[in-house]
């Protein structure tokens, strides 16, 4: 077990990392496929069937479609053409800082002794304990939820509207 | 199986609840009116926040939870409920003319500046970091949309991208630390339960400071601290100026008020660690805001730096963290939202049509041409600098006394001699409007009554706050019983 979390972690790192350094916007979205896949591989292997399961059909199935839909109807063929890089003081300070921020939350974590979770309650797959919770303890923030999401809509529908009053 | 659903009172969210109902009928209406037929949604708007306003009031005085603790029914909430309902109301008397002129004056823009107070109602009252996110995230797209409502201009273009592209990274930053706390407190993100099962276990020190941390960096981008202040300048300059003087106040009101609530409530046993943190960040910012606002010549831009300045002097109540230092919180962010949206108002008149004169040397003359406007525009200015008789001074006050009563001497001295940088900007505005000519003939000022009613409204709260204020010293107070950390 643990050897299989520590390859999918690889995995996920590196094609985070691919993710990152492509030069063609499509491949950064094929690699970032790849990343879901283990970062849902990862979630099985703490027995979060479900969250795996919404986290391949969600993300690594719909929204990269429509990642890869919007990337080839804008037709970005040619990458543009790399900046001179002017700012080397202030790429070098983002280094500097995101590495210090990455050491200080490494250890954070590795210092903290952390304990084994609570198991799940017998009798109970998972999906139906997300759906008691969802409905009785949580009942509010799942509504609250559909605020959010039409929110979204008339927002995303306003600045996308094609002709103005 | 069997499960119960707990029993719960939908009046206890009655003023959420109205709000989305009139948001919804806004959006219902604007599509179903005829093409050409003006609706009036801004009376609707109104009308929606004046209801949820006496829910609020009808609230009053009651305490507990509802919803299986998701949701605190309390004064705390309440009196920010009031803010953001005050702040909304304001927003929209500014906006209609001005939306007009720019031919936007559409639904949706109403229908967005609700659901933006109904996210920062959950900000206030949500007792578990879960509600406290999404109230958040409401809140946040609905502001990402208002601040790019001008499409064909660029600079509402650039104020809308930043904004959401720094926004949601700062979200994601406040999520990372939400879930530190998950795995530090062993399950749970109930703001009651923080406290003892944070303490529980000494070997997860690291993770709640972590937690802690990140949750201030989230924090201090959405109340403009430095050094996460970057994207204020910019957003604010290029947003419309109505969603500007919305952004100024209401948001940063329901930032502070979740702020507030969790740092006081969940992490009062480490307020050490995190009162050192915020100090920094409150000279900081003070600082910063301060002395880049004096060499601004754009009236939105230096009131972006000003509403930076103000976010210092609030963290200083955060520092204090005493029972005053809450109330001062409470109090100056109600004086804030009048005197600051006052002053905006008073920029949206000034600016006339599709803002042609937002700079500061346009003020020159004011006072001979327009002497109740620039008097108004001289009261909100003297607020912000925070000299007596207004109600900044009392608020200013009331947070200094707290600084001094915690012991943080000289974080109260810093904070008055940035106050004096302050005012050195602010009063330059009034020495233009009464000591310089006018430049250039400009045109006349078209007085909409409701942006007159704004102005007028605003000018006399500022002076009855801050000559009375006992009253909602008593109310601020008691509002803030709920800390029993402090």
């Amino acid at each position: 077990m643990q050897i299989l979390f520590f390859i999918l972690g690889a995995v996920a790192l590196i094609a985070g990392g691919l993710v990152v350094f492509q030069k063609h916007p499509l491949r950064s979205a094929l690699w970032l496929i790849v990343n879901f896949f283990a970062v849902a591989g990862i979630y099985l292997l703490a027995h979060a069937e479900f969250i795996a399961a919404i986290q391949v059909i969600v993300y690594a199935g719909a929204i990269m479609v429509l990642f890869l839909f919007v990337i080839m109807l804008m037709n970005i063929r040619q990458p543009e053409a790399d900046p001179k890089i002017p700012f080397i003081g202030r790429k070098l300070a983002g280094i500097i800082l995101a590495g210090f921020t990455g050491l200080i939350l490494i250890y954070g974590v590795t210092k903290a002794t952390l304990t084994t979770g609570k198991e799940m309650a017998p009798g109970l797959g998972n999906t139906e304990t997300i759906a008691l919770t969802l409905f009785t303890d949580y009942l509010l923030p799942f509504e609250v939820t559909s605020v959010l999401l039409l929110v979204a809509i008339v927002g995303a529908v306003v600045l996308a509207k094609s002709k103005l009053k | 199986m069997t499960f119960t659903i707990p029993s719960f009172h939908l009046s206890s969210i009655g003023p959420w609840l109205t709000l989305t109902v009139t948001a919804i009928l806004i959006l219902v209406l604007d599509a179903l009116s005829p093409k050409g037929r003006k609706v009036c949604f801004s009376w609707l708007a109104l009308a929606g926040l004046a209801v949820a306003a006496f829910q609020t009031i009808g609230l009053w005085g009651s305490t507990g939870t509802d919803f299986a603790r998701m949701v605190y029914i309390d004064d705390f909430a309440n009196f920010f409920y009031l803010i953001f309902i005050l702040g909304a109301a304001l927003t929209v008397l500014i906006s209609r003319q001005y939306l007009e002129d720019y031919g936007k004056n559409m639904g949706e823009y109403y229908a967005l500046i609700i659901f933006a107070t109904v996210g920062m109602m959950l900000m206030a009252a949500g007792s578990h970091l879960i509600m406290i996110f999404l109230g958040l995230e409401i809140m946040s797209i609905a502001v990402y949309v208002l601040a790019g409502l001008f499409r064909e201009d660029l600079r509402s273009n650039e104020a809308a991208l930043k904004y959401l592209i720094l926004g949601s990274f700062s979200s994601a930053f406040l999520l990372f630390g939400m879930a530190m706390l998950y795995g530090a407190s062993g399950g749970t993100l109930f703001l009651n339960d923080l406290p003892l099962r944070l303490g529980a276990d000494p070997a997860m020190a690291p993770l709640v400071l972590l937690g802690v941390g990140l949750l201030i960096v989230g924090f201090g981008f959405k109340v403009a601290a430095a050094p996460f202040h970057m994207w204020t300048p910019d957003v604010y300059e290029g947003a419309p100026t109505s969603v500007t003087a919305f952004m100024a106040v209401a948001v940063k009101a329901a930032a502070f008020a979740a702020f507030a609530r969790v740092f006081f409530l969940a992490f009062p046993a480490i307020k050490v660690d995190w009162n050192m943190v915020l100090w920094v960040l409150a000279v900081a910012t003070m600082t910063i805001g301060n002395v880049a606002a004096i060499s601004q010549t754009n009236i939105k831009r230096m009131l972006a730096y000003s509403s930076i300045a103000h976010a210092g002097y609030l963290l200083m109540a955060m520092v204090a963290a005493n029972q005053l230092g809450a109330m001062s919180l409470l109090y100056y962010l109600l004086a804030y939202t009048l005197m600051n949206l006052g002053a905006f108002g008073v920029v949206i008149l000034v600016g006339r049509k599709k803002d042609s004169y937002l700079n500061i040397y346009d003020y020159s003359g004011l006072g001979a041409a327009h002497p109740v406007l620039a008097a108004s525009m001289a009261l909100f200015m003297f607020a912000l600098a925070g000299i007596p008789p207004t109600a900044g001074f009392v608020g200013k006050f009331y947070i200094f006394s707290a600084a001094i009563q915690a012991g943080y001497i000289w974080l109260a001295i810093i904070g008055v001699m940035n106050s004096l940088v302050s005012v050195f900007y602010y009063l330059r505005i009034t020495v233009l409007m009464y000591m310089k000519p006018a430049e250039a003939d400009l045109g006349p000022v078209v007085f909409s009554p409701a942006l007159t009613a704004v102005v007028a409204l605003t000018a006399a709260g500022v002076l009855a706050i801050g000559i009375f204020p006992g009253c909602l010293y008593n109310l601020a107070m008691n509002a803030v019983k709920i800390f029993p950390g402090l």
